[in-house]
């Protein structure tokens, strides 16, 4: 279990599972109410028995073993199975102070990540919001369809180039020599290039726009569904336009707002080739200390327990966001 | 306080489209007014300018004698309600009705006070904590009327508040919302593509037919003294019988139409030779009515409704008439194939110009 290795023809496992739907599909007919008789003892056997194992095998198991990795030691491998390969907390203890054993001191340099992780998280969540909001209604409620589809197409033009190519695009914009320093050089507004690498701003501003698109959907569809004459009765009712949007427009976009505030924080939080490209010298960002556990240190049950604390964390954060805006998990899947 | 609107050449352009045509008219204070046409005609552009949504091409709106121009729809003295009501779904019923008074700063206390008055007003008393999906069909159109009255409208607007609900719904409704205007006196233009809402609810209608107002007038004068064929056509069923005026005098004229000479009044004061359209009313015409202003038809078809049975008849060269039998005259209902005369009193048709 330990040793993860995916097997040659793994990645063919989806392609099979697609295969072998059509072809019950195709063997199948529709019929009656009930989820077998609707989708036919033989098709349903099989999304029961694909879905379960696809759960089971893609999601439940890695998971239980990653929590279980967590809590052993690390041992070089003769000594596994052996005696002091018990269930230990030395990995989480490491987290906050450092050691595996001492806990005088507390692990500063790694706490200080994952706090700043956590915070600029929810910053760039804001910040997120705040960008795509009015363009999302700009969009949804008054655009016409011609601007519309052009605005779609800038907005998904860019992702079609790949992530980590994207990343260095922004390097290449915020490098010491770069063409933000250029142009402001060039301007006379500075008269020394800005570390803007250093001060971490490429990777805050990577970040952002990153998982943009992540927020513009969700809030796109869901001020999509609110009818015009909404806006138009409350600006009848003497609503200035600040009141309309608090009043009508955000209530009614919640489940679409905590859907993309949700998707941008975890993305956000669990980030890896943006914060290694544009994160500087001085890492700050959690997910490379966990990814440097792994295949820099080596150490696989503290990498464990470092990504189980990152994912706690995230989902407990989303879960309080979402009981405090009063909405169930079923109503931002809308 | 309640003031009349004023609308000078108002004349609304989308693009190349002109919704709206030099369109001047006094609603008058306190006012059932109601604006008639067909889908497309531009009332509800009207309604929409009127409420500042709109911008006039050119042209003013006065409201109480002030221009509105440069005033938007939340600063106007008018209230809306929409077609689809549009009630706020994440908003109980008293938080819709107070929604207005709420934009506009009214303390609490005097919010509850007066949403529990207007609650009583549309006959809605202690359903103020319910959720809008939780009402009916005419609670809804209550509540829409409750939430537009709540901020005090000098002119309130109606866009066929009416059209979503049934039958038996749409006529209680009428009653109510003529009730409610007298009420709280106001002055209420209404939108409608339905003439039986415009005849019944209103003071003055206004017929309108692509931008323009065809005709304006109290219920009586629209239906029995139609100014223009659209008129005649539009409201109500008419049978149009077009020809050639033979012979005018001051107040009839005589027209050549298919199914013989015919005569009617002559309103426009139409000339001998003018191409003209003589409109009769199917409940107007009688079988074997002895008078010369008479003409010979075939009955072919019957459809009985209850209160009354129409006859359709066939003119020896194919011209189709409609007649309406009332109760009074079921002795007279022609079996089809039965060949007689039919026949009506010239003041009961009108001869208007092609």
């Amino acid at each position: 279990m330990r040793s993860a290795v995916l097997h040659p023809w793994l990645p063919l496992l989806p392609l099979l599972v697609i295969a072998g739907f059509w072809l019950a599909a195709r063997l199948d007919r529709r019929r009656g109410e009930s989820f077998m008789r609707r989708n036919g003892l033989l098709i349903g056997t099989y999304l029961v028995v694909a879905v379960g194992v696809w759960m089971l095998v893609m999601i439940v198991v890695p998971q239980i073993s990653m929590l279980e990795l967590s809590f052993r030691p690390k041992l070089p491998p003769v000594a596994m199975g052996g005696p002091r390969d018990v269930y230990t907390l030395e990995n989480y203890r490491y987290f906050l102070f450092g050691s595996t054993a001492d806990t005088s001191h507390w692990n500063v340099l790694h706490l200080r990540a994952f706090a700043i992780t956590i915070v600029a998280s929810i910053l760039i969540t804001l910040f997120d919001l705040a960008l795509c909001y009015p363009l999302a209604f700009h969009m949804a409620q008054s655009a016409r369809p011609a601007r519309l589809r052009l605005l779609l197409l800038l907005l998904i033009a860019p992702y079609w180039v790949n992530e980590i190519l994207r990343a260095f695009a922004w390097r290449i914009i915020f490098a010491a020599s770069g063409l933000l320093n250029t142009a402001l050089l060039a301007l006379g507004l500075i008269s020394q290039p800005i570390d803007f690498l250093g001060q971490d701003a490429a990777l805050y501003t990577g970040l952002s726009y990153a998982y943009l698109l992540l927020m513009i959907f969700p809030l796109y569809n869901a001020i999509e569904t609110l009818p015009h004459e909404q806006i138009e009765a409350a600006r009848d009712l003497g609503a200035p336009w600040w009141r309309i949007h608090r009043d009508i427009v955000v209530p009614f976009a919640k489940p679409g707002i905590a859907s993309g505030c949700t998707l941008v924080f975890m993305l956000c939080a669990g980030a890896l080739a943006t914060p290694q490209i544009l994160g500087g010298p001085r890492s700050l960002w959690f997910t490379p200390i966990v990814y440097d556990r792994f295949y820099q240190a080596f150490n696989w049950p503290l990498g464990a327990a470092y990504a189980f604390i990152l994912l706690l964390t995230c989902v407990a954060f989303v879960l309080a966001v979402l009981r405090l805006s009063r909405l169930s998990l079923g109503e931002i899947t809308r | 306080m309640t003031e009349a609107v004023e609308l000078d050449h108002v004349t609304v352009r989308f693009g190349d489209f002109t919704a709206v045509a030099d369109l001047t008219l006094r609603i008058e204070p306190g006012e059932f007014f109601s604006f008639l046409g067909p889908s497309g005609c531009g009332k509800t552009t009207v309604l929409r300018t009127i409420s500042g949504f709109v911008a006039p091409s050119a042209g003013s709106v006065r409201i109480g004698g002030r221009d509105m121009r440069g005033i938007g729809p939340n600063e106007r003295p008018t209230a809306l309600i929409f077609q689809s009501l549009a009630l706020f779904p994440m908003m109980t019923v008293a938080e819709n009705i107070g929604y207005g008074l709420r934009v506009r700063g009214v303390a609490r206390r005097a919010r509850c006070e007066r949403v529990e008055r207007l609650l009583a007003l549309v006959a809605l008393e202690g359903q103020g904590g319910k959720h809008v999906s939780e009402l009916s069909g005419g609670q809804r159109q209550r509540v829409a009327i409750a939430r537009a009255l709540a901020v005090e409208p000098q002119v309130l607007l109606l866009d066929e508040p009416l059209s979503a609900l049934d039958l038996k719904l749409r006529q209680h409704m009428r009653n109510e919302l003529r009730a409610i205007q007298r009420r709280v006196g106001l002055t209420f233009i209404y939108i409608t593509h339905d003439q039986g809402e415009a005849l019944t609810m209103s003071d003055r209608i206004a017929v309108m037919r692509d931008g323009r107002v065809e005709q304006v007038g109290d219920a009586r004068s629209i239906y029995e003294a139609p100014e223009t064929a659209f008129v005649a056509g539009f409201v109500g069923e008419s049978n149009a019988l077009p020809g050639r005026v033979l012979r005018a005098a001051a107040d009839e004229a005589v027209v050549d139409t298919p199914l013989g000479a015919l005569r009617g009044r002559n309103p426009r004061c139409l000339a001998a030779g003018a191409r003209a359209v003589l409109f009769v009313r199917p409940e107007v015409l009688r079988p074997d009515f002895a008078a010369e202003n008479a003409c010979e038809v075939e009955a072919s078809d019957l459809t009985y409704e209850g209160s009354v049975t129409h006859v359709g008849f066939r003119a020896a060269d194919g011209t189709r008439l409609l007649a309406s039998l009332g109760a009074a005259m079921r002795e007279a209902v022609p079996a089809p194939g039965v060949r007689l005369s039919l026949g009506f009193a010239a003041r009961d048709a009108v001869v208007l110009p092609a």
